[in-house]
């Protein structure tokens, strides 16, 4: 199932905010998900796994270390979905 | 060098009479129960129905992420450990001379089942990363030292329901050893969940009262049944007296010595002899340079379990001879329940508020006193306590046969 990138993005916000408290406006491609948003390795692990639940994609733990912005973890699952 | 003394100069708590100290202290001078029915589904299939919830929930006080990340227990470490340390002024100091000490009887027992039923349900993936942060017993400890970056030393002594006082024992030790100017220590306990229960139950140590849990705690009385599960803690900012008194603190009290012993005898039946008892209270009084004639008020341990109240009020009165007589006996778990790893760390703030008030709490719920009790115990209302210069005990005992008895003295 294709999925559009600003609906992975608008979902990956929520996920983010959810896990990690980052408000969702603050939450834009570019943005480092380590040094700009100071989301922790056990916080990263939840979204992933919350991602991989919410859009249906399998993203394996070697991938997770490639994921440095929003936008790779945006990109990496519209590519997964299709 | 003299030797280094330890003084109070900041309280905090959670427990199930009020959010903080004064709301807590508040409602147990007017003698009032923490303890309800319990309405959760899981609670109508076990055979003990009721417990002693904290007043005011974790998630009106702290951020959803920190309520995410935090075992409860950690969650009450946090909020009694905040009050604490701003009740202390929120000192200025080199963190390397700050130290934390808080103990837990069980640590994150329901992050741990609440993980295993996710584990069981929906697969390994799905297990929380912060599940093993959130189950570790040093977990409140470490918490709390994290955000006051705390780095003389972060501790967790664990001796079931003595561990409260145990770690407030070690605290003492930390600063009188010249390890630490201040330390935060106390205890917190969060159990109240299907499967702890269970197991209290099936040791029979529980109260059955389900028709009346808030007559269910009933130490001394003879019709006693056991004691009542409470969650929460306490916390208290201990400090070297001279450092306390060069940033010109509000100094509470003295944390003038403590002892500490175990029975040699059972897992969880306390020694009907109680020489143990006896002897931590002996050692207590000698390292705080006192006699049982300056001791105007004691804190029972108190649970209100039949053998248990029974063997303490026995020790008691052996170890503090004639002079038991003029100690004002309060047992402050008839309000509160029993908050296991958090009950003696709570039950000092209460005492460090009695030497405050010159007021000892009420016992409530006894109606016959059972006639084998012979202490002095305060009953129904507060008791004045004497003016002057005056010294009131905890004492804290855990399965295991562990025996922690602290001092504090009115300065």
């Amino acid at each position: 199932m294709a999925l559009a990138q600003a609906d992975v993005l608008a979902g990956l916000k929520e996920i983010v905010e959810e896990v990690a408290g980052i408000p969702a406006g603050s939450i834009e491609m570019a943005k480092n998900f380590t040094e700009d948003l100071e989301v922790d390795s056990l916080s990263m692990v939840e979204v992933i796994v919350a991602a991989e639940e919410r859009f249906g994609v399998k993203i394996p733990d070697e991938a997770v270390t490639d994921l440095a912005t929003v936008g790779d973890a945006v990109n990496f699952i519209v590519n997964a979905a299709k | 060098m003299a030797a280094r003394r330890v003084v109070v100069t900041g309280l905090g708590a959670t427990t199930p009479l009020g959010g903080e100290v004064a709301t807590t202290w508040s409602a147990l001078l007017a003698g009032r129960s923490g303890v309800r029915l319990l309405t959760e589904d899981w609670a109508q299939t076990i055979p003990v129905r009721f417990a002693a919830r904290v007043a005011l929930e974790p998630s009106e006080q702290m951020e959803r992420v920190e309520l995410r990340r935090l075992d409860r227990s950690e969650q009450f470490a946090v909020i009694a450990s905040r009050e604490a340390w701003r009740d202390a002024g929120s000192p200025e100091m080199d963190k390397e001379r700050l130290g934390v000490v808080i103990a837990s009887g069980i640590g994150g027992v329901t992050t741990l089942l609440d993980q295993y039923d996710i584990l069981h349900e929906r697969g390994a993936r799905l297990v929380s990363p912060h599940t093993v942060p959130m189950l570790m017993p040093n977990g409140p400890a470490a918490h709390v030292g994290l955000e006051l970056q705390a780095k003389a030393g972060v501790h967790t002594p664990v001796s079931a329901c003595a561990s409260g006082a145990e770690a407030i024992g070690y605290g003492l030790e930390m600063i009188r050893n010249n390890r630490a100017d201040i330390v935060l220590s106390g205890g917190v306990e969060a159990a109240i969940h299907a499967m702890p229960m269970s197991g209290f139950a099936a040791m029979k140590a529980l109260s059955t009262r389900n028709d009346d849990p808030v007559r269910a705690s009933r130490p001394y009385d003879l019709n006693r049944d056991g004691f009542v599960l409470g969650e929460g803690g306490g916390v208290l900012v201990l400090e070297e007296y001279e450092h306390a008194r060069a940033r010109g603190a509000k100094i509470y009290c003295e944390l003038a010595g403590q002892g500490l012993t175990s029975d040699g005898y059972h897992i969880a039946a306390p020694d009907p002899d109680g020489t143990g008892v006896q002897r931590a209270l002996k050692f207590a009084l000698r390292d705080a340079g006192l006699s049982t004639r300056e001791i105007v008020h004691l804190n029972a341990h108190a649970t209100s379990t039949p053998a248990g109240d029974i063997a303490e009020a026995n020790a008691l009165c052996a170890a503090l001879g004639p002079d038991v007589d003029h100690v004002a006996v309060s047992a402050t778990k008839s309000m509160t329940g029993h908050l296991l790893g958090g009950a003696g760390a709570m039950e000092s703030v209460f005492i460090v508020k009695s030497l405050q008030d010159r007021l000892a709490p009420p016992t409530i719920n006894i109606d016959d006193l059972d006639p084998a009790v012979l202490i002095d115990v305060v009953r129904d209302k507060p008791r004045a306590l004497p003016s002057g210069d005056i010294a009131a005990l905890n004492d804290s005992f855990g399965f295991g046969g562990h025996n922690v008895v602290l001092v504090f003295k009115s300065l």
